[in-house]
């Protein structure tokens, strides 16, 4: 990689592109670890992390192929619980060995669950990916095996060891969760620009006319539900793991999965930029709001019709934002992007 | 061919020998022999027939498409035209008859391998992947010829490198033949109709097919759009030798540009021939040419 970077810098460079990777970069491994507090990194960095690494898998599904699933938050348990298991029996398992795993255990489930989509289409197959959703809590909560016979069926988190340096407070918790997103977000990329990439979009934009050029419709859908489920299986080991901790079955339930196919829509369909601004406004946004709420009205209200009112606003913002941007934060962003560059030009 | 000019005899002459001939020659016991006697035909169809919750579209249609040549098929709206493409292509299975491509014969073609079977085809509806660049839709032509898994595009593996050198390669020539450089980094949706028309053109033309199904290729064009199609249309023939079948509303187009044309009517193939032929038909002239005459003045 060191002589690359050497080979890099010896010709023109295309500073623009540089530049954001590599704020990113001093900014994700430099300032953050540094500077942030705890309150910072535990409750709003990790489930942004979490979240947008889940949305990042899901937009691979439904942004760029095209289908439309409610199972998001199924296919996060099956990684969650997938990841605890197996670093609870297979002894001395590392925890990169583990999250794969737990990986693969979801992209199990996601292609069993993918299945109808050979068959069902937009609507139809959101309600049959349902089927996930319950199938999986469900199943969670009955074989007690799943969380080690825990009377409630609670998983905690074990301790995180990377090549024998410990994860386990805020900053090596969050030191693991931004790297194993920058590495999964940087293989989504180049996967949606290569000629698979291209394939999802085929298949979403008209089925028919990319089985008659001979793309392998069946086989494209399965791999995106694969890929996909993948992503969010690991999305949902760092949510149990590194954000929550201690997690039960009714933790991933329907609103999660909701939550996680909101973040791409007012994000930006087909962007994995938009899956970051989308789960940045899901998750950062409330808790400015009520900041804001309680700083201004906290003596004048209690504090559930604070709550609620903030929740309304939040609707509001969501409906008003997405009318006149209907191609989410993404389009947003570039349309500023352009606009400045033109006044500065 | 003696078969195909009596028959073609036939039919023009009177219906009712047409009807007759169709019940004392039972479909598929003659006809298969008359594939191999006939080795320059790349595509035979044979008593194709098709109807839709009782509506007949298509009843005992046979055509005989010889190699490198440009076999037009006219007819009426609903005469059964798309739904001969479609079952050709593989979207519709045929109730009756069987489809014989390169000497391989199909009741029903299987759509999803229609591209390793070197057909072609472009939609009468456009059906061109929105969200993807004018280069990127040509790319995906070329989709039949890749192998390297999802894994090693990723991994940018040698094969996947070697596949994609191999596509673009390609994908120029074809954007150089025709003439889609100015918008070749275009995302496709945002191209005006005649070019996008021309899109579909090159994404069924990159994939070198030897047969090249054209539904309506120039459907809502200006005259000078329709122009520019029809050359484009006859140098993938001239230059590639690719056997092309055109459907087509626009009669003066079809003349001018096909070597043979069949006319289809209320989905029976009323005539088959040379322009010349099929322009002089009686037949023809009272079920399409009046017919059509009165539509195009209507704008359609």
């Amino acid at each position: 990689m060191a002589v690359q970077a050497l080979d890099a810098a010896t010709l023109p460079i295309d500073w623009q592109r540089l530049a954001l990777p590599a704020v990113l970069i001093v900014v994700g491994y430099g300032l953050i670890p540094a500077y942030a507090s705890s309150y910072l990194v535990e409750a709003i960095l990790l489930p942004f992390l979490a979240l947008s690494l889940a949305a990042v898998g899901l937009n691979l599904l439904t942004g760029y192929c095209g289908q439309l699933s409610l199972g998001s938050s199924a296919f996060m348990a099956v990684g969650a619980f997938a990841a605890y298991n197996f670093n609870l029996r297979i002894g001395g398992l590392p925890l990169p060995a583990t999250m794969i795993l737990a990986g693969i255990s979801a992209a199990g489930i996601g292609v069993v669950f993918g299945l109808p989509s050979l068959r069902l289409r937009g609507f139809y197959l959101a309600v049959s990916t349902l089927a996930a959703q319950f199938f999986v809590q469900w199943a969670l909560t009955k074989f007690g095996w799943f969380s080690n016979y825990n009377p409630s069926g609670v998983i905690s988190a074990p301790h995180l060891t990377v090549a024998g340096f410990s994860l386990d407070g805020a900053t090596g918790r969050y030191l693991l969760s931004v790297t194993t997103v920058i590495v999964l977000t940087g293989l989504v990329s180049r996967l949606v620009n290569s000629a698979t990439g291209r394939n999802f979009i085929a298949v979403r934009d008209n089925e028919t006319a990319a089985r008659v050029i001979g793309v392998p419709v069946l086989r494209t859908k399965l791999l995106a539900f694969a890929i996909s489920s993948f992503i969010i299986g690991v999305a949902g080991v760092l949510w149990a793991f590194t954000y929550l901790r201690t997690v039960e079955p009714a933790g991933f339930n329907l609103d999660r999965s909701f939550q996680i196919l909101f973040i791409i829509i007012i994000g930006g369909l087909a962007s994995i930029r938009g899956a970051f601004l989308g789960a940045a406004f899901i998750v950062v946004f409330p808790l400015v709001l009520s900041r804001l709420g309680a700083f201004l009205f906290g003596g004048l209200f209690d504090s559930g019709a604070l709550d609620m009112s903030q929740r309304i606003v939040l609707g509001a913002l969501i409906i008003i934002f997405l009318i006149a941007e209907p191609n989410g934060l993404s389009a947003l962003f570039d349309r500023l992007k352009r606009r400045i560059g033109s006044r500065s030009s | 061919m003696i078969g195909a000019s009596l028959g073609a005899a036939a039919y023009e002459r009177a219906p009712e020998i047409s009807a007759l001939l169709a019940v004392t020659n039972p479909v598929g016991d003659r006809r298969p022999a008359c594939l191999s006697l006939r080795p320059d035909a790349v595509l035979v169809l044979s008593g194709i027939g098709i109807s839709f919750g009782g509506v007949t579209a298509l009843s005992d249609v046979d055509l005989e498409v010889k190699s490198g040549e440009i076999r037009a098929v006219i007819g009426p709206n609903g005469a059964g035209k798309s739904s001969l493409i479609n079952i050709i292509s593989g979207l519709y299975h045929a109730d009756h008859g069987k489809i014989a491509i390169d000497g391989q014969s199909f009741s029903r073609v299987p759509a999803s391998r229609l591209a390793q079977l070197g057909v072609a085809r472009t939609f009468q509806n456009l059906a061109l992947f929105g969200g993807l660049s004018v280069r990127d839709n040509i790319a995906s032509g070329r989709v039949h010829t890749r192998r390297a898994s999802f894994v090693e595009h990723i991994a940018s593996l040698p094969r996947a490198r070697r596949e994609d050198a191999a596509v673009a390669e390609k994908v120029d020539k074809t954007i150089a033949f025709l003439h889609l450089e100015a918008v070749a980094d275009r995302l496709v949706a945002t191209l005006p109709y005649g070019l996008q028309k021309r899109v579909e053109l090159a994404r069924a033309l990159v994939a070198e097919p030897n047969v090249l199904l054209l539904d309506e290729p120039m459907a809502g064009m200006t005259a000078t759009e329709k122009a520019e199609m029809a050359g484009f249309v006859r140098a993938a023939r001239d230059r590639h030798g690719v056997t092309i079948i055109l459907i087509e509303h626009d009669i003066g187009v079809v003349m001018g540009l096909s070597d043979r044309v069949a006319v289809l009517d209320y989905g029976r193939k009323i005539a088959d021939g040379t322009p010349t032929e099929v322009r002089a038909d009686p037949a023809v002239i009272r079920a399409y040419i009046g017919a059509a005459e009165g539509e195009n003045g209507e704008g359609i």
